[in-house]
């Protein structure tokens, strides 16, 4: 802050020090350093008699002294809160209105630059039509009440020497001061990173190519309620923060002890990560502010903590707080904000049952990189979630749905059952493994079953191989034997009669054969 | 205006304060100031009874009082004395709004 006196028409310096410390300025601080001189002047039209010609020479002096008793150079700028008092408090306009066209040449000859307060009149910028043409630069703000909630909004009517936007812009007041966010991107200039994030369900990774999502990638979750949506993202949460990066979650439908007491239900643990400083969760109720001023106040929080992701779960409630014309033009700024500045978006989206899934209320589809959608599949009596990819830009993904289970350890994927009748989820998917489980066993059980039997066959066969063996070995064995018997009777026969010729000694032409045989 | 200030010129009527004690703030020696001056010691000799105590303050030199009594045109003339403090801003001209300003009605003079 440069050097400032202000000239204070309705506050005195004590109030206006009491006012301006809830917006995290100390103007008693700036005063004692001699930054600041703030000088209360106070007319009062009951007070005051007027008896012929005068001229405000006094407030002159009084603002040239402040401007003066600033440091050593002298103040910089001069803020006149109002000049409207003057008017109600003397009766002789035409010397208040001579008198400040004095004053603005005044001021603009002492090189200050001057601010000067006052309030819209009927049908002209300011009641008494004066100060809006002497000054360089018109400021309009006003205040507006749409569907119950009310915006504040500041527009340059005037800036002479400058090509100033001409648009409206909302602006915040709170503890940090007053902040205005030009919320229009002219271009389409994103970086585009080919850095990849996991999702934080290692099977989603799997199904956006192997590797999760884009860094800087805007991705939406749509699904009907208690698919499963927040879960999904708080998932996403958790990996953030084990990279140890910070993560910025708004949520607009349950409170951070409430999201704390769900995800631990699913084995999520994120009250360490806040405690740590890399989660911030930023609750609010969608119509507590006006559209313009979630958005203004979403900036706010990402340029504070830097966040390299962002959540806002779910987008479907800004509906509430204005038109879907007017939340998707802010969802658009919104999501083209945290592209320009690299910040991961993962965004949730309530699909109403009946209203078809591949739409988004709020009209921002085609901004998304990556759509996941969670849908309900209803079968036999029962409900279960599937999960797939309607569309993930710039990778190979998986164009199968997966059945998504919440688990106490989190979300799993499973494959689920296409069988004839369509996709099977759950207890059918569940009945339907196990009859092709049993299916399984029974043809196991019938092939080991004739295994056996060809073996006991294989067996059979080589035992009667067996005994014929030993049997052609008996018969063998005898056979031989009677054949070395009846050789051996030739040969003793002959030996016998040779002998007996011998004894007898007989001609050799041989006889009967005598049975005498033991003769010698 | 003029009917708020009745029922004081009666007060004062019946009691007429002894001790007046008046400051005109100027700025230099403009013309308007030079003629408040002038105007102020007349009507003070004309109609004011008891003592009366004319200070006058030159803003030029002195910036710094002006925060004091909360002086934003010139001339300002200020009844420190008799309570209230009542303020007259212009050159003083015209003399029965300056009577009306000091509580004074025109009848009580010479009173």
């Amino acid at each position: 802050m440069s050097r400032a006196c202000s000239l204070a028409f309705e506050e005195t310096g004590e109030e206006l020090a009491q006012n301006v410390r809830s917006l995290g300025f100390d103007l008693d601080d700036l005063i004692e350093k001699k930054k600041l001189a703030v000088d209360y002047i106070y007319i009062e039209r009951s007070e005051i008699e007027e008896t012929g010609e005068y001229d405000l020479e006094g407030l002159f002096i009084r603002l040239g002294y402040a401007i003066d008793s600033i440091d050593s150079i002298g103040a910089k700028r001069v803020v006149l809160d109002t000049l409207e008092t003057l008017f109600s408090g003397l009766s002789n306009v035409a010397i208040v209105r001579a008198e400040l066209r004095r004053l603005f040449r005044w001021l603009k000859e002492k090189g200050v630059t001057s601010i000067v307060t006052a309030e819209r009149g009927d049908g002209t910028l300011t009641r008494h039509g004066l100060e809006e043409y002497v000054a360089d630069c018109v400021l309009s703000l006003d205040h507006r009440v749409a569907g119950q909630i009310s915006t504040r909004r500041l527009r340059v009517v005037k800036y002479r020497g400058s090509t100033h936007a001409t648009n409206e812009f909302p602006f915040l007041i709170d503890e940090g001061g007053i902040s205005v966010l030009p919320i229009t991107s002219l271009q389409l200039q994103h970086e585009a990173s080919i850095e990849r994030i996991s999702s934080g369900v290692p099977a989603l990774d799997v199904m956006l190519g192997g590797q999760g999502f884009f860094r800087g990638s805007s991705v939406l979750l749509s699904g009907t309620a208690g698919v499963g949506k927040t879960s999904l993202a708080c998932h996403a949460v958790d990996a953030c923060c084990q990279r140890g990066e910070r993560c910025l979650y708004f949520a607009f439908e349950e409170s951070e002890a409430q999201l704390f007491r769900n995800m631990r239900s699913i084995g999520l643990d994120l009250e360490p990560w806040v405690k740590k400083g890399l989660l911030r969760f930023q609750v609010a109720r969608p119509t507590m502010n006006g559209l313009e001023m979630h958005l203004t106040s979403i900036y706010r929080q990402v340029e504070t903590f830097q966040p390299r992701l962002v959540i806002v779960d779910p987008i479907t409630s800004f509906l509430s707080s204005g038109t879907d014309a007017e939340a998707s033009s802010m969802m658009i700024r919104l999501v083209d904000y945290l592209k320009s500045h690299q910040i991961t978006a993962l965004l949730t989206n309530l699909n109403h049952a009946g209203s078809a899934l591949e739409q988004t209320n709020v009209s921002i589809s085609s901004l998304i990189d990556t759509w996941l959608l969670l849908q309900d599949l209803e079968l036999n009596g029962e409900r279960n979630r599937g999960l797939y990819i309607l569309k993930s830009r710039g990778m190979a993904h998986s164009n199968q749905i997966r059945e998504f289970l919440l688990t106490e350890k989190g979300i799993q994927l499973t494959e689920v059952y296409l069988g004839p009748e369509g996709v099977l989820t759950g207890s059918a998917r569940l009945s339907q493994e196990a009859k092709e489980k049993a299916t399984a066993v029974v043809r196991r059980l019938a092939v080991e079953g004739k295994r056996e039997t060809l073996a006991r066959r294989q067996q059979a066969l080589e035992a009667q191989i067996a005994v014929l063996q030993l049997q052609f070995q008996t018969d063998k064995e005898e056979m031989e034997r009677d054949i070395a018997s009846e050789q051996a009777y030739v040969v003793k026969l002959d030996q016998s009669r040779d002998e007996m010729a011998r004894s007898r000694k007989a001609d050799s032409n041989g006889l009967p054969v005598s049975p005498k045989k033991g003769r010698k | 205006m003029n009917t708020q200030s009745l029922p004081n010129c009666h007060e004062v009527q019946t009691e007429q304060p002894k001790l007046w004690q008046l400051r005109l703030y100027v700025a230099g020696q403009s013309p308007k100031s030079v003629a408040a001056f002038v105007n102020l010691k007349r009507i003070c000799e004309e109609h004011l009874t008891g003592e009366f105590e004319i200070e006058v303050i030159d803003l030029i030199e002195n910036p710094r009082l002006a925060k004091d009594d909360q002086i934003v045109a010139i001339p300002t003339l200020v009844r420190k004395l008799p309570e209230p403090i009542r303020k007259i801003i212009g050159d003083l001209s015209d003399t029965e709004r300056t009577l009306v300003g000091l509580q004074l009605c025109p009848s009580t003079k010479g009173g």
